[in-house]
């Protein structure tokens, strides 16, 4: 059947400060060694003040101007209360009527790999995180635990519109949001240790015969973590929604269709329905009075901007179209971050983008998983391996001894001996690595081998076609800046004279 | 516009308020408030059309902090005035999914 | 002159020039408050070792012709709102019993800083909530004139251990009236500052668009010298405005010339005490005496103060004591079947019927569908209310008015009509909506021989405007004076 999922994502991102949102604790993940990272203010203490912390809201301004936003000139602080042991002034501080962002979009692929999805993003704000509650699983019914050294760290709530139209998408948008805010230093993304996490809305439309639809009672699956697990259980929830529709045929809005929660339950695959809620919310927002507004210049937006790096897709886009590389190729190296883009770029500026996005996504990414080095610390620099592969692209060495030189600058950095492009003639120089490029001279002495070897010669022309490998390899001997391809297409022609 | 006060709504607003009332305090609650209420209906001759609400008593904006670190409460300290701990973490009744 | 009788002034005279030492000064406080306490009621917590030593290390410090600060070994009484370091602070309530804080309000630093001695926590209404000092979970306080009475509130242990010669000066909170009305109830001098002009870091929260410290202390020119200590920017507060602050005592003394006092007929309505009414136009006569020129004003949104100030108050207050759970500090309840219900026993247990009537209005104002009727509504009336001042003070430089509608009433008289005891705050509470500060000085007795206190109400950030003008009047209608004419 035919019918349409619809899903919403709510994405809540930390932010890389160094102290929290309202007080000057570390902001840090830390849960070997609970409570230890509170003061008065993040404890919730009868007394205490919050003050807003300037770098926080920055990241959050570069966030969702990065997701191009709507900036408010105005916004606010709100109260949202709420009872929960990890929340010690029963309240959150969040936004409510008055975000200092709203509507801007994020371009996923969608599932073809052809077509773009623009997702609509409703609202970025800023608030506060809760700390964490450790339960009981054991079924004793032990008391839980509260950890409140991330209570008060800064998080970014970032709500998506329902525009996702697939599981696959929904995994594309969060993997094109992680590079986002990854790239532009706003967060780690650790889903692990919960710098991400995800909820998502979902339910289906399901076409009728008159040509509308009806919809499915909307789902909110929360507990997903990992990127993965959101596709696996939007993937889950379509099915089952369908199949329980069919059931029971139950609408959004009739009774019993309406929103619920499910948790994901990664072991076993499935979601759940987590216990409803006995009681509607009511969070009471309105105005903290222990903050006060803030306000956003166009020139502060300027300098956001002005500090803002290139944004991952229209880098992708300009790596295609600037350095001819394929969007495998352009997302490959994009997606490993900043800084090796970086270092592709340089490599590339001085060679041939083709060469240099094989050399960087094949020979550096391996050297470095090898090494276990980030590519800031990877002992290659980009303009020597331009220089490199400068080399290759104007014959002056082969892309076999590229390898060669590439293998052994590294050696030599592994040796401790300072790389650099003079080290570079020195090891053509040292192995003979020079490219035979003259014709004349290569003849000459293919000339000789064949001469040298009349027995394989004869067998490779009698039809015995693994005799050419001697040939080839004596050559080669005689040779060593010689191409083996062109090598062996020379002594082809020259022996079916 | 005065709404008229029912007991029932005196129990929901003391379910958010998280207070649990006797029969005898929903009553008396019911009646105290209810005249308040009534009381402050006043504000409704008010005409306020285009006012802005006035959240704060001092005009301010901007009021922000650098991104610093200092140190934070000694565990011992944080947990002190608890009424209960491990030691380690704040220790509550096992919570339920729908608290 | 005995030590226990004396003004701020003469004792930091007396201790600068040697002829008493601050170990000297506090005990006699310390004997005074062993004295008269069981009677009175002021004081929650009576921190004397503590006080003695800090007073001691004072004494030393000026032994060895170190600089010591304004206040140096000078008692002062703290409300018991104010945290202070490993020291209990309860706010009149048992859902704190037995809670310590880890840090000391900006407050409670600064009159360390200044070199005060503080001798104690006193007794309030619980949360500050209340207009007489009934609400305390703790202890009833009576008032030193006449101790059937109250001594007003919330702030009655403060203005009471000034009154009865328990403490020269006490800090005081004020809400809706809180320092004014005990002050004027006391027949001692209260100030509420302009909001943002003492930082409110450490001040338990009642409702903090509102909240905020001030001095009590028997003459002005003590609380001119409190305030000054406590006075300033905080980066701690964000609502703490960052703004110069005036020698409050320089000049002090100095009549101001040609004083435009506004009077406005809002101020004397209906259920306006009469002997309250004719001190307050007697003192309008020293004024006028004084050179001062009087002017008549219109606050015409005054009479919706009350309503407002209830809505608001209690929205926040709902929010500030959500916290209150059982479960980082304070009571919690013993016995309970889950989660929530531990929630909610800890909390009806700890909090007393008007802090829950604070809340349950609280929460109603703010909750869904009800927001707008009542919350920003009176959002809106407040803008309104300030705007009225904003007029009025174009005209004139204070404006003079009652404090209460009445003198100290009884003991046990409103505690059982919220409304009444709500509508005993008319006259104060317009000025913590506007934020502006005001103070309350003695102006007159009963015939019962009680207390009556005026109000001085000013521009924000006039506090040395309102204190000049209250010494003025002080100088020539002063309590010494006033109490001469009871006997």
């Amino acid at each position: 059947m035919n019918y349409t999922v619809v899903v919403g994502l709510e994405v809540h991102v930390q932010l890389l400060t160094a102290s929290k949102l309202f007080c000057a604790c570390a902001n840090k993940f830390n849960p070997d060694n609970p409570n230890v990272q509170t003061c008065p203010v993040c404890l919730g203490l009868p007394g205490s003040l919050p003050v807003m912390n300037r770098k926080a809201f920055e990241l959050s301004l570069k966030t969702a101007m990065a997701l191009d936003c709507g900036i408010a000139r105005f916004t606010k602080w709100d109260r949202k209360q709420y009872y929960y042991p990890d929340l010690p002034k029963a309240y959150q501080i969040s936004q409510y009527d008055l975000p200092y962002s709203h509507d801007g979009h994020l371009d996923v692929k969608t599932d073809d790999g052809e077509g773009v999805r623009r997702v609509g993003i409703i609202r970025v704000h800023l608030e506060e995180d809760a700390g964490k509650n450790m339960h009981d699983e054991s079924g004793r019914g032990q008391d839980s635990q509260v950890d409140l050294n991330r209570c008060g760290t800064p998080l970014m709530e970032i709500v998506s519109e329902p525009d996702i139209r697939t599981p696959g998408e929904a995994r594309r948008f969060l993997e094109e949001m992680k590079l986002l805010l990854t790239y532009i230093g706003v967060s780690d993304c650790n889903m692990q240790e919960g710098s991400l996490r995800c909820d998502a809305n979902i339910n289906l439309h399901i076409p009728t015969d008159d040509g509308g639809h009806v919809a499915t009672p909307i789902v909110e699956v929360k507990n997903m973590n990992s990127i993965r697990n959101v596709e696996l259980a939007l993937e889950y929830e379509t099915t089952r929604q369908f199949r329980e529709f069919q059931e029971t045929g139950v609408k959004l809005g009739d009774p019993g269709g309406n929103k619920v929660t499910r948790g994901w339950d990664a072991n076993r695959n499935v979601s759940f329905e987590q216990r409803g809620k006995e009681e509607a919310s009511d969070y009471r927002y309105f105005p903290d009075p222990d903050l006060v507004p803030v306000t956003v210049t166009e020139e502060q937006l300027d300098a956001i901007r002005g500090e803002t790096c290139e944004l991952p897709t229209p880098r992708r886009a300009r790596f295609q179209s600037e350095f001819g590389l394929s969007e495998y190729d352009a997302s490959v190296i994009i997606d490993q971050g900043p800084a090796l883009a970086d270092y592709f770029e340089t490599v590339a500026q001085g060679s041939d983008g083709k060469q240099a996005a094989n050399w960087v996504t094949q020979d550096v990414l391996r050297e470095m998983n090898e090494r276990k080095v980030d590519i800031d610390e990877f002992a290659i620099r980009p303009d020597v391996l331009s220089s490199i592969l400068k080399r290759v692209t104007d014959a002056e060495i082969t892309i076999k001894s590229g390898r060669e030189v590439f293998a052994a600058l590294l050696a030599d950095a592994d040796a401790d001996i300072p790389i650099s492009i003079k080290r570079i003639d020195r090891i053509i120089e040292e192995r003979g690595l020079k490219a035979v490029s003259a014709a004349g001279e290569l003849e000459g002495i293919i000339a000789t081998v064949i001469e040298r070897n009349a027995q394989a010669a004869n067998d490779f022309r009698n039809g015995k076609q693994a005799a050419i490998g001697r040939l080839i390899g004596e050559v080669m001997r005689e040779c060593k800046g010689a191409d083996a391809k062109a090598v062996r297409a020379m002594l082809v022609d020259e022996l079916s004279k | 516009m005065a709404i008229e006060l029912t007991r029932d709504k005196v129990r929901e607003v003391a379910r958010l308020a998280r207070l649990k009332l006797t029969d005898e305090e929903v009553e008396t609650f019911t009646s105290q408030l209810g005249h308040v209420l009534e009381y402050v209906d006043i504000l409704s001759e008010v005409n306020t059309d285009g006012v802005e609400p006035m959240a704060h008593a001092v005009e301010q904006f901007n009021v922000l902090r650098d991104d610093a670190v200092r140190e934070s409460l000694p565990r011992e300290a944080a947990l002190a005035n608890a009424p209960k701990t491990d030691g380690r973490y704040f220790q509550v009744p096992q919570i339920l999914e729908s608290s | 002159m005995t030590i226990s009788g004396s003004t701020a002034t003469e004792l930091l005279a007396r201790l600068e020039s040697g002829e008493s030492s601050s170990v000297e000064v506090t005990r006699t406080f310390l004997n005074a408050i062993d004295r008269q306490d069981e009677t009175i009621g002021a004081f929650l917590f009576v921190n004397s070792d503590a006080a003695l030593e800090q007073a001691r290390a004072v004494d030393e410090k000026r032994a060895a012709g170190k600089s010591v600060g304004s206040l140096g070994g000078l008692p002062v009484a703290v409300k018991d709102v104010l945290c202070m370091r490993d020291t209990p602070t309860t706010c009149g309530s048992k859902i704190l019993d037995g809670f310590r804080p880890p840090y000391d309000s900006t407050v409670v630093e600064r009159l360390r800083a200044a070199d005060a001695v503080i001798i104690g926590k006193t007794n309030m209404d619980e949360f500050a909530m209340g207009s007489s000092t009934e609400n305390s979970a703790y202890k009833v306080t009576r008032n030193p004139w006449n101790t059937d009475h109250t001594p007003g509130g919330s702030s009655g242990g403060s203005a009471a251990c000034v009154a009865a010669g328990m403490a020269p000066l006490s800090i005081g909170t004020d809400t809706g009236g809180s320092i004014r009305q005990p002050a004027a109830f006391c027949g001692v001098v209260g100030m509420k500052p302009t909001y943002g002009r003492v930082s409110r870091y450490g001040l338990i929260a009642y409702a903090s668009s509102l909240d905020q410290a001030g001095p009590l202390a028997n003459d002005v020119t003590g609380a001119a010298a409190l305030l000054q200590a406590i006075a300033g920017h905080d980066a701690r507060d964000s609502t703490s405005v960052n703004r110069p602050v005036p020698d409050y005592l320089c000049g002090l003394d100095q009549p101001l010339e040609g004083l435009k006092i506004g009077i406005a007929k809002e101020h004397f309505v209906a259920g306006l005490d009469p002997e309250v009414e004719s001190t307050i136009r007697e003192a309008l006569g020293v004024y006028k005496s004084l050179g001062a020129e009087v002017i008549d004003v219109t606050l015409p949104h005054s009479k919706y103060a009350v309503a407002t100030y209830y809505l608001i108050a209690a929205s926040e207050a709902s929010s500030n004591l959500a916290r209150y759970d059982g479960v980082h500090y304070g009571h919690r309840a013993e016995s309970f079947t889950n989660m929530v219900d531990m929630y909610c026993t800890t909390r009806s247990e700890g909090f007393g019927e008007e802090v829950k009537r604070r809340i349950m209005l609280g929460v109603f104002a703010l909750s869904e569908g009800y927001s707008d009727q009542y919350y920003v509504k009176a959002l809106q009336v407040r803008r309104l209310i300030r705007q009225d001042f904003d007029r009025a003070f174009a005209d004139v430089d204070v404006i003079l008015a009652p404090v209460a509608p009445t003198p100290a009433f009884k003991i046990g008289e409103l505690v059982n009509d919220p409304l009444a005891m709500y509508l005993t705050d008319i006259y104060t509470i317009s000025g913590n909506l506007a934020g502006i500060p005001c103070l309350s000085i003695p102006a007159g007795f009963s015939d019962a021989k009680l207390p009556i206190g005026m109000q001085l109400y000013g521009p924000a950030f006039s506090e040395d405007r309102l204190l000049r003008a209250a010494r003025m009047f002080e100088r020539v209608a002063g309590l010494s004076t006033l109490s001469s004419r009871l006997s």
